[in-house]
Formats: C-alpha cells, structure tokens, sequence
C-alpha cells in the first residue's frame, strides 16, 4: 500500500534510480545529497509549533499569517523556500464554529519544513480516501469528536500550495509564555486531525 | 517556460470542473470532475502539472486557484466543505460561455 515509503524495498528502489542518475551523470551524489540536507535539515513539528505560539501570543502575526504566511514566517526565522523551488504556504485558522483538516488525496503533499516528515496514516489510502468523504467520521476515530453544527473544511493540496492549520489556543494557557505554549502544539493539532 | 496565461476567474467566481477523463497524469481528481464550485482565491501561477509530467519542453504556465465544493455537489452528502487548487484550465465557467479548448485538447461543444 501507500503508506509504506519508508520500507527498505522502496528505499533500495530509489537507492538504484539514484545509482542510475549519478552513473549517467545527471547529477551527483553531492548535489543530492546538498538538496535533501537542505529540505530536511531542521524540519520538524517544533516549526509549526513556534509559528503557533507566535500567532497565539501576536494579535498582528496572526493576521499577518493569515494573509500571507510566506511572508510572515521570515519573522520567527523560517520561509518555505527550503526546496527547489519556494512553496507557497496557506495557514487555516479553527475557530469555535469551523474546524480545518489537511490531505492530500492524490499523493502525499504535506508542508514538510514545518511540520517534518509525515505520518504514515498521512498517506494511506484510508485516510486519503475517507477524509474528503466523511471527514466527522474520520475525525472521531483519531478521539475528535466535534460538535454538531460546526463547520468543517477538508483542504486538499493538490498544486503547488502547501497548508497548516493554526490550532485553537487551550483555554487556561493566559499565563504562558511563548516557548511554554509552543510545548502544547502537536504534529496532529497542525494537520487538524486532534485538537489542543 | 512558456509565458503565464491571463487570469480567468476571480475569487467568489462559480466555475464547473471539466468531466473529461485523460489517459495520463493530471492533478485534477476524479472525485472533483464535472462538479460546480466557488473561487476562494487565485494562488499564483505555475507550470501545468499535466504537461511538466509529460515532459514537454514548455509547460503552459496557468493561475491556479483554490477552489471551494460543498459536499453534497461531491458526493450527494455531507455538511461539509473539501477545497482543491486547480490549474486555469481544468475549469470553465458553469453557463460554458467563453472558454477555449480545455487541457485535454477537445473544443467546446457549440452552444445552439
């Protein structure tokens, strides 16, 4: 199935295809090498995180990442453009009627600066499948069970854009400060499959 | 890179998602084909996914918007909202008035 990336037979797949590159003269192991350090250097949920406990803490970052978060990151030190090329980012917002959650039902697209590499139910059929269906079914089999009436919109990345969801701040967080609120983020509340 | 094309659709826009089904890669989901939904916002232009995969020298370069479907016109069901972000050529608007040849080079039927 899809979720199996990290198996070693596909890890000798593309072990081979880079042999192959290489051997050609395509390109070379340090260029690769160069390119994978660059996107995966320092990825991780820990980024979402801090952009959270920033727009939780910053009333003007908020909106300013909401509108452009491209941006808006370069103020707590990250930027999409890790890659070949700069990703745009779009940042969703829940709020107490609406609720996001993030797929991508066509393969795995998934805002790997920020939020690190994927889960692997990230990228199984089931949930590829089912979230765009039946998304308040899905939800409550992760323990979210949202409340009747509350909107929910599934955010399919299907191009060239990558998403994050901004999670609700946990009421009683007042007296936090902004590394202390970051410690309460999680990998599944920035793809909005948990709530905080 | 071939130079962008015009943006069609503005946000708030209704747009129709073509019904054809190609024989090769696009980014345009079955689930999503041939169903009516509504402009959210024009993301950027970039090159067609549909031509980069087939390798073509230049790529159409085409807006690509987000776009909003309401469950039930996806599926006949559901309260809820699924967005995609399609490329200019993938859509047409819902009366099917002024639009050229869609990405999978058929022309539009005329209107009688």
């Amino acid at each position: 199935m899809s979720g199996e990336h990290t198996s070693s037979a596909v890890a000798a797949r593309v072990r081979r295809l880079e042999e192959r590159l290489i051997g050609e003269g395509l390109v070379t192991d340090g260029e690769l090498d160069a390119v994978l350090t660059a996107v995966l250097e320092g990825a991780s949920p820990l980024n979402g995180a801090r952009v959270v406990a920033r727009a939780w803490s910053d009333a003007g970052f908020r909106e300013r990442l909401l509108a452009d978060a491209n941006a808006a990151l370069p103020e707590v030190g990250l930027s999409m453009a890790g890659g070949l090329q700069e990703q745009r980012l779009k940042v969703v917002a829940n709020t107490a009627g609406h609720h996001n959650v993030l797929v991508c039902t066509l393969c795995s697209c998934y805002p790997v600066a920020l939020l690190g590499p994927s889960p692997s139910w990230y990228k199984s059929e089931a949930y590829r499948s089912r979230v765009v269906r039946e998304p308040r079914a899905v939800l409550a089999e992760f323990g979210l069970e949202l409340p009747d009436g509350q909107e929910i919109t599934v955010w399919d990345s299907s191009a060239e854009s990558r998403y994050m969801v901004l999670p609700r701040r946990p009421a009683g967080t007042g007296d936090l400060t902004e590394e202390q609120l970051a410690e309460l983020v999680t990998r599944e509340g920035l793809i909005g499959t948990a709530a905080l | 890179m071939s130079e962008p094309v015009a943006v069609r659709f503005a946000p708030g826009d209704r747009v129709r998602t073509r019904a054809v089904d190609p024989d090769r890669h696009t980014r345009l989901p079955a689930y999503a084909r041939g169903r009516t939904g509504r402009v959210l916002a024009v993301t950027g232009s970039w090159p067609l996914a549909d031509d980069v995969a087939r390798r073509r020298a230049e790529p159409r370069v085409e807006p690509v918007y987000t776009v909003v479907f309401a469950a039930r016109d996806l599926w006949g069901e559901g309260e809820h909202d699924v967005t995609l972000d399609l490329w200019q050529s993938y859509l047409e608007r819902p009366e099917g008035t002024g639009d050229g040849p869609g990405p999978y080079g058929r022309k539009k039927e005329a209107v009688s």
